[in-house]
């Protein structure tokens, strides 16, 4: 299978796997290409056959994968994400960070291991320019002075190495002020606001430490975030889970709101979780994405413009093939500092001692933990080979992998399933943007 | 063609001499951070060519 075709709300399609190539094509090639020709006559067929025999001529349909020798991952890194807090002032229902404290101590970073985290990405970034700073939690606004001396001092090793530092922080937004928000639009790259949508919604699972809803609490902040952020990046972020599985309304709740750069994401919870998202949600979560799609297009179309992180996708100018191979890096380029300087894959694996690969200060890596990670992208995941969504997630989230399936190379089946439903809906966007 | 429309042919899978820089952002910082979401990344080189 070199080739995906999916129906649509109503429209067919077409979509090259290894070329990208998008087509729009009519019933006819649809169920010619399911195998289902009993109504239609041996000419339409026929003009079905030519037609899909010029796109393969024309390298636009069965296109074959480029043949290039498997890369090992460089061991350079140029991303970090920087937990300056494990304590959070609220306890959502669902965090897989244990409420914030990643199943340890409460504890901020100190401005010694977050100086040192900086040191140890620059000598480990090799001739990297761009470099990333995520500041995370917990809540990162905890250590707001920390987070602020980080970035001082980022920027001015940054001029001496020839290094460019991209922040995000990614906030709940309670210590968000005006002040605060002045400095964060100032510094940061992308910010991330949580917010789950509806305040009903909201405030049943991201409450304070009192049980309180927060949605009161920051929607103005973030309003106000929004008015002086002009073009600049950030995203009100989300999850929903079991209890909202007619997320469209979220989404559509934030947008109403006045926000324009929306993700809202499916939660992710070990097995057995009341608020886990299971395989019979999965035709309802496919219904709200479509019904996402269909008013996504029509408020774009009609002053009411928004950005929906998963139907984002430029399909001319996508990431070189490298990159798709190899995914968001995880264990290799990108890693996670916990307060105390420990060394992580990603901030999924925070807390979890097995994986601890070393410490900013001793500034050794454990190269036996990287390599696994190192030795795995998409040619190593068996069950991705024949997917034809696999250059758009790069074999999928390796954490989700291990904590699912005990193992990096088989993909946790429910985000698969859907990230190709979402998928689908891009393409059907982008269809109807290009056409 | 009357059965076919062709929406986007990005080749997006050639192989050049400029690819591999690896400028980009790592895929998980920008929002998600539960999921591995690549292609909806715009290429850096391509970004630059563009400005």
């Amino acid at each position: 299978m070199s080739m995906h075709c999916f129906e649509c709300l109503g429209e067919y399609f077409l979509y090259d796997i290894e070329s990208g190539a998008l087509h729009v094509v009519d019933r006819i090639v649809y169920d010619y290409l399911q195998g289902d020709i009993s109504c239609y006559s041996k000419n339409q067929i026929d003009e079905v056959i030519d037609e899909l025999q010029q796109l393969t001529d024309n390298g636009l349909l069965y296109t074959n994968p480029p043949q290039v020798p498997r890369q090992i991952k460089e061991r350079v890194i140029k991303s970090l994400c920087l937990h300056v807090s494990h304590d959070c002032n609220l306890r959502c229902k669902y965090c897989f960070a244990g409420q914030g404290a990643y199943h340890g101590d409460r504890l901020n970073m100190s401005i010694d291991i977050a100086l040192a985290s900086i040191d140890f990405l620059i000598a480990n970034s090799g001739t990297r320019h761009n470099l990333e700073v995520d500041f995370f939690g917990g809540e990162p606004l905890l250590n707001l002075d920390v987070l602020k001396k980080t970035v001082e001092y980022a920027n001015a090793q940054g001029a001496i190495y020839n290094k460019q530092f991209l922040f995000t922080t990614t906030t709940n937004g309670l210590l968000l002020n005006k002040e605060t928000s002045d400095y964060l639009n100032q510094t940061m790259e992308n910010v991330v606001l949580s917010l789950d949508g509806r305040k009903s919604v909201n405030d049943e699972l991201r409450v304070t430490a009192g049980n309180k809803g927060s949605y009161d609490l920051i929607v103005d902040k973030y309003r106000y975030f929004r008015s002086i952020r002009g073009n600049k990046s950030y995203y009100v972020r989300g999850t929903f889970t079991a209890l909202n599985l007619d997320f469209c309304a979220d989404v559509l709740h934030i947008a109403d709101l006045g926000f324009d750069q929306i993700s809202l994401e499916p939660v992710v919870l070990s097995k057995g979780d009341v608020l886990e998202i299971r395989q019979e949600h999965l035709q309802t979560i496919f219904r709200q994405y479509e019904i996402l799609a269909k008013e996504y297009i029509e408020r774009r179309q009609n002053g009411r413009w928004f950005s929906f992180f998963h139907f984002v996708l430029d399909l001319e100018n996508s990431p070189c093939y490298k990159k798709k191979l190899s995914g968001c890096g995880a264990g290799v380029k990108y890693l996670a500092v916990a307060p105390n300087g420990d060394i992580y894959p990603c901030h999924q694996f925070v807390g979890e001692k097995e994986y601890c690969m070393g410490n900013v200060q001793s500034g050794v890596i454990d190269e036996s933990i990287r390599d696994i990670f190192a030795s795995t992208d998409l040619t190593t995941k068996p069950k991705c080979a024949s997917c034809w969504a696999k250059y758009h997630c790069s074999g999928g989230c390796n954490a989700n992998a291990i904590h699912f399936n005990n193992d990096i190379s088989v993909p946790y089946e429910i985000s698969c399933e859907i990230f190709k439903k979402r998928l689908e809906c891009a393409l059907y966007i982008y269809s109807k943007a290009h056409e | 063609m009357k059965h076919i429309k062709t929406i986007a042919n990005p080749k997006h899978n050639c192989i050049n001499p400029k690819s591999g820089c690896d400028e980009c952002r790592s895929s998980c910082q920008s929002a998600c951070k539960t999921s591995c979401t690549v292609g909806n990344q715009v290429c850096e080189q391509k970004k630059k060519e563009q400005q």
